[in-house]
């Protein structure tokens, strides 16, 4: 059992998961802040992998990851990063991160060095399950769940096709669209979820635009977890006074979406 | 025949997007088979090729730069004659109607140079569809005649901030508006880049340029060419002309690629020549990265070419060897540029002007009995603000 399966054994409890980018503000700040997130409640932490072209991602993502490149960041030192973070931490540790970066760096050097890390699953957005099968063959050698995503356009064969390969949880898309912070759910997504629900068993995890405790809430009647990105990264914009505010809004959500 | 079903050029092509939009290529796929064998769709395409972008382009003998240059006949391919300025006419009509039968309202395109975001407005504004067309800061400012020819024929243009301000960043932007509006939008990107089906697509329509020069040639002089020589941004006016000749190993086929400040400088656009194989926007191709594995910024006076990918198509090319791949420079092309003004008085679009400049080089080194074909993609009016300015003349 993979410890991505594990967080959703415990009965009933919707995990949280929550992203930031790795470098931003600074790399110091990912060092605190991952470790706070997990006392504050997150089951799962995703590190983000900054890339010169983040064509799934919203203007606060788009800025985080820029940002994290100026100030030097590169995948070693997301590894490095993530490895100094499993000592402190003992959630699961999942990479996003665009193909490019991970092919350059040679996806079974990269699967390795993830594994020796600590880095339990890795989310590609620009990666469709089955398009690239050397390296969902190195995961599966150094036991790293690649993670599928859905879309609330999908078609039932494709979300067949995916659960079928699916490991860990399943990324439903709350809308069709980029990351970043939006005011409402859609009001589709229920019938959306109930359409994955009935193809598959695993846990199934809601994100993109989700950034308060009531949709939050919300979104975790619905499914098995929620993710939180782009509101993170907001709140983490003023350093380390930030930390104070992350913590609290964290704490709304985890009691919003159950203890 | 290449790509294989899932959009494979050997090694390269493929689908690398966000899920969302795989629903959305799969109905793109299936309207393309569509209309394969669809004679109505193909016929309207003809008429209004000619009825409207004014097919064929011309096969002109360039006599004067022939003479000048001492060695083999050149031959250009005037594309810049089409209507809206280049080729990129081919493209937006083909996909224009394409949309319009799949009963998309909205369409949205890229730019760089301006010329594929002037031919999708045309096709935009004359098929009644609407237009919204993303094009970087940095272009806006270089190619601002572009800018508001578009906003004449009714599209509305979105000047992008983001990263380079070029191309490769309102593909981007592009992309992000296609995942959001998925439902009801098109996405008519402008070269044989992006993910299956769209290199395959942008090919066959471009493709007419190459199927007409075929019969040109062989009417005017009775054999195929020996070269054709084509400028390469994202490489669909390159692959256009080739098509048709690639099982004819006896034709040369050269893809030439901007240099910028030179090729050993880091500052170019030459992805072919100095890339390698990666992931950006939806397709595996040649990539200019940089050592971990982030895009890097492109330098090029053209627009057009200043782009750090290319179509997967090329890229198998090249490594297969069925085409040879050169760079040329700023100033090369300025010097071509000028040329092609003064002996011929045609004035071509920079991108083309790169065609034109490798040309001359190798004409001088043949034959006389040799053919040269070169793919005069554009024309240059957009471009006279830029070339005053590299050579220091107010206007
Ligand atoms: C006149 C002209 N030629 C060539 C290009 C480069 O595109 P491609 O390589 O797809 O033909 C452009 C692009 O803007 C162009 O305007």
């Amino acid at each position: 059992m993979s410890r991505i399966s594990n967080v959703f054994q415990k009965d009933g409890r919707k995990a949280l998961i929550a992203y930031i980018t790795t470098g931003y503000p600074s790399m110091e700040a990912t060092l605190k802040v991952a470790p706070l997130l997990a006392e504050a409640g997150c089951d799962i932490i995703e590190l983000g992998i900054p890339f010169s072209d983040p064509l799934a991602d919203g203007v606060t993502i788009q800025n985080a990851t820029h940002q994290a490149l100026l100030n030097g960041v590169t995948v070693k030192k997301c590894l490095e990063a993530a490895g100094q973070i499993r000592r402190k931490v003992s959630v699961p540790l999942v990479f996003m991160g665009y193909l490019n970066p991970i092919l350059h760096y040679g996806p079974e050097k990269f699967c390795a060095d993830c594994a020796k890390a600590g880095i339990d699953g890795l989310i590609i957005p620009d990666l469709p399950p089955g398009e690239l099968p050397a390296l969902d063959d190195s995961a599966a050698r150094h036991g790293i769940d690649v993670i599928s995503f859905l879309a609330p356009n999908s078609s039932d064969a494709r979300i067949k096709e995916v659960s079928g390969k699916a490991q860990g949880f399943i990324y439903l898309v709350s809308v069709t669209g980029v990351t970043g912070v939006r005011k409402g759910l859609s009001s589709d997504l229920k019938g959306f979820i109930a359409r994955v629900r009935q193809a598959t068993d695993l846990p199934l995890c809601i994100g993109f635009g989700i950034s308060s405790a009531e949709q939050a809430a919300q979104a975790a009647e619905l499914a098995d977890g929620v993710i939180i990105g782009s509101r993170i990264i907001q709140l983490m914009e003023d350093g380390q006074k930030s930390y104070k505010k992350l913590r609290e809004f964290l704490g709304e959500v985890r009691h919003g979406i159950g203890g | 025949m290449l790509p294989d079903e899932k959009g494979y050029y050997g090694p390269y092509g493929g689908r690398f997007v966000p899920e969302t939009l795989i629903p959305a290529l799969d109905e793109l796929a299936a309207a393309y088979i569509g209309i394969k064998d669809d004679k109505q769709f193909w016929s309207r395409m003809e008429i209004l090729g000619h009825d409207y972008s004014g097919r064929p382009t011309p096969l002109y003998f360039a006599e004067m730069l022939t003479r000048h240059c001492g060695g083999a006949q050149i031959y250009l391919k005037r594309e810049d004659l089409a209507h809206t300025g280049a080729h990129k006419i081919n493209n937006a009509l083909g996909q224009g109607l394409l949309a319009q039968k799949m009963g998309k309202q909205r369409i949205i395109a890229e730019t760089g140079a301006g010329q594929h975001g002037v031919a999708t407005a045309a096709v935009c504004a004359m098929l009644g569809l609407k237009c919204v067309v993303y094009m970087g800061e940095e272009d806006v400012r270089r190619q601002s005649l572009n800018m508001f020819r578009m906003k004449l024929m009714g599209a509305e243009v979105r000047p992008v901030s983001s990263g380079s301000q070029t191309l490769k960043d309102a593909i981007n932007e592009a992309i992000r508006d296609w995942v959001t509006n998925v439902g009801d939008s098109y996405y008519l990107i402008g070269s044989v880049v992006g993910p299956h089906p769209y290199p395959l697509m942008v090919r066959d329509f471009q493709a007419v340029i190459g199927r007409e020069t075929r019969r040109q040639v062989l009417e005017k002089c009775s054999k195929l060419p020996d070269y054709i020589v084509a400028c390469v941004g994202g490489g669909s006016n390159a692959i256009g002309i080739f098509h048709p000749f690639i099982g004819e190993t006896e034709v040369k086929l050269i893809g030439v690629e901007a240099a910028g400040d030179g090729i050993n400088t880091g500052r170019h656009a030459a992805s072919l020549s100095r890339g390698k194989p990666g992931v950006l926007h939806g397709a595996l191709s040649y990539l200019l990265q940089d050592s971990d594995g982030q895009v890097m910024e492109t330098h090029s006076i053209s627009a057009g070419l200043d782009y750090p990918g290319v179509g997967p198509e090329h890229s198998y090319y090249k490594d297969n060897h069925r085409a040879e791949y050169v760079a040329v420079d700023d100033l090369e092309c300025l010097d071509a540029f000028q040329l092609l003004c003064k002996l011929e008085g045609i004035m071509p679009a920079l991108e083309s002007a790169h065609a034109v400049a490798h040309a001359v080089k190798l004409a001088g080194k043949l034959d006389r009995d040799k053919i040269i074909v070169i793919n005069l993609s554009g024309r240059g009016d957009k471009d006279t603000g830029i070339v005053a300015d590299a050579l220091g003349v107010t206007l």
